[in-house]
């Protein structure tokens, strides 16, 4: 809440140091992060389509299916939540320590000192730039995926042209998909940058406490974005 | 900040009956009932043996805690003040910590520039010019570049003073600076504090009032300083340097490092 009020209040004060800051935070969590992510979409592709292949080779090939699982297993659940999960044990846990250490020695204190915020400096360009970068990480790797998915049916020789692919995704997308995947993947970028901010800043830390810090950050994050999850699916409940 | 000389009959830090807590336990009275009155211009050095709640105090006088009991005020403005109405004022006071407390994440020149690129809302090459002004006058330019993970000791304790600096503050606090320097950065340093004092700083000419920390009064005795020292959770303040060897006092002369009369 706190950081909300800063975030509104001062999102204008000092754009000469924040913005950068934003940029800085956005880049390194989702620039450079990226090939990882590719490499990593075009294995769950591979996977599900896989999966999918085994089950259907099982029970009898149903035509039109594969659109529609790879929309309700990627785009709805497993892109944002694993993406959430991997920025979560990448730049998550970077930020705990970075900042827990920087409480440690004292360097939150000096913040202080010199009057800067440190929620408006430090926390405000985390939240935005997480959640941008997981937001823009989980677009990707759903497109990343749903091109591998197509890559593995073709190798597989399933008989499904490119064309057909494209309309089974396009049938099976609602517009609720897309405002929900906006949704949910800036939620998890933030709520992962709070918990882990919070844990790092929120009371004096000594130097040893730090790993436990990170370790309550990382365990409260990702039950806040399963449990953030399972409330989206409520929502495709209801409507 | 203010642009206009500090009013003499304001004093710069006023305290009345002030308790205030430790920095590990908040709660806890280290230094109970300080009654004292700074006025600009003048130079303290405050003495105590460690744990005595120097530092405590000097957080206290920086406006980042809040005494447990009495009141403080810096240039007649309750402190500690929050709020950005309040920033002009809280500008007014720096504090240099043990270490410098340097950001880590940052180099040197970064460190300094940052709090004049944040609260400072003027041109690129205005503020390039105070940084490097700032950066040569505390011997820094060679270390500019580098993170302080790889700069020494006793340059992040200087890098620390030139970020305080970089916002001109009217009065400025410094917790135990000479503490593990050798004699030719304690001799910069008592150099530089001494030009401070008298108005000559880098980027100005104002009196600036200079309060410093200290476990060892020793470099300090021929400076012309106000002393006080903290001594079982009490301030007390002992006046002008000639005045110091005229006291018998036990912690004194341990501050003083003076020999014992037995010895």
């Amino acid at each position: 809440m706190i950081t909300l009020a800063v975030t509104v209040t001062k999102f204008g004060v000092a754009r000469n140091v924040t913005f950068p800051a934003i940029y800085q935070e956005q880049a390194r969590t989702g620039k450079r992060v990226l090939p990882m992510f590719l490499l990593l979409s075009a294995v769950l592709g591979f996977v599900v389509i896989g999966e999918t292949l085994t089950l259907l080779n099982k029970h009898g090939f149903a035509a039109g299916i594969l659109g529609p699982v790879m929309i309700a297993v990627v785009v709805r659940e497993l892109g944002p939540l694993l993406t959430a999960m991997l920025v979560l044990a990448r730049s998550g846990t970077r930020n705990v320590i970075e900042l827990g250490t920087a409480r440690a020695l004292g360097e939150v204190d000096a913040l202080e000192a010199l009057r800067i915020d440190p929620i408006h400096y430090l926390v405000m360009p985390r939240v935005i730039g997480m959640g941008m970068a997981v937001f823009a990480l989980t677009i990707y790797f759903v497109l990343g995926t749903l091109a591998s998915g197509y890559l593995f049916a073709f190798l597989n020789n399933v008989p499904l042209r490119p064309d057909e692919y494209v309309h089974e995704l396009t049938d099976a997308l609602t517009g609720l998909d897309f405002a929900i995947l906006v949704l949910k993947s800036g939620l998890f970028g933030v709520l992962i940058a709070i918990i882990t901010c919070y844990h790092a800043l929120a009371r004096p830390l000594r130097l040893e406490e730090v790993s436990q810090a990170a370790t309550r950050a990382v365990g409260q994050s990702v039950a806040a974005c399963v449990i953030a999850d399972a409330l989206f699916l409520v929502i495709y409940l209801l409507v | 900040m203010s642009s206009s000389a500090p009013n003499p009959i304001v004093p710069a830090i006023e305290m009345t009956g002030v308790s205030l807590g430790s920095c590990d336990e908040p709660e806890t009275a280290v230094l109970e009932n300080i009654d004292w009155t700074v006025t600009p211009g003048e130079y303290w050095v405050i003495g105590g043996m460690h744990g005595a709640g120097k530092t405590s105090l000097l957080s206290l006088a920086a406006g980042l805690t809040a005494p447990l009991q009495g009141r403080y005020r810096l240039f007649g403005q309750e402190m500690p003040a929050k709020g950005d109405q309040f920033l002009a004022e809280r500008l007014r006071i720096g504090l240099v910590f043990d270490n410098g407390q340097l950001f880590h994440q940052l180099t040197i020149r970064e460190n300094i520039a940052l709090p004049l690129y944040y609260h400072r809302n003027l041109p690129e090459a205005e503020l390039e010019k105070i940084v490097h002004t700032i950066l040569e006058w505390a011997g820094l330019t060679p270390s500019a570049g580098s993170l302080p993970g790889a700069v020494g000791r006793a340059w992040l304790k200087r890098a620390g003073l030139a970020r305080s600096l970089v916002l001109q503050p009217e009065v400025l606090l410094l917790d135990n600076v000479l503490s593990g320097l050798d004699s030719r950065h304690v001799h910069w340093w008592l150099e530089a504090l001494d030009e401070l004092a008298a108005g000559r700083t880098p980027l100005g000419s104002r009196p600036l009032t200079v309060i410093t920390a200290a476990e060892d009064l020793r470099p300090w005795r021929a400076r012309a300083a106000q002393f006080a020292v903290l001594h079982q959770g009490r301030f007390r303040a002992l006046g002008h340097h000639p005045q110091l060897s005229e006291l018998d006092d036990p912690l004194l002369k341990e501050l003083l490092a003076e020999p014992l009369p037995a010895a």
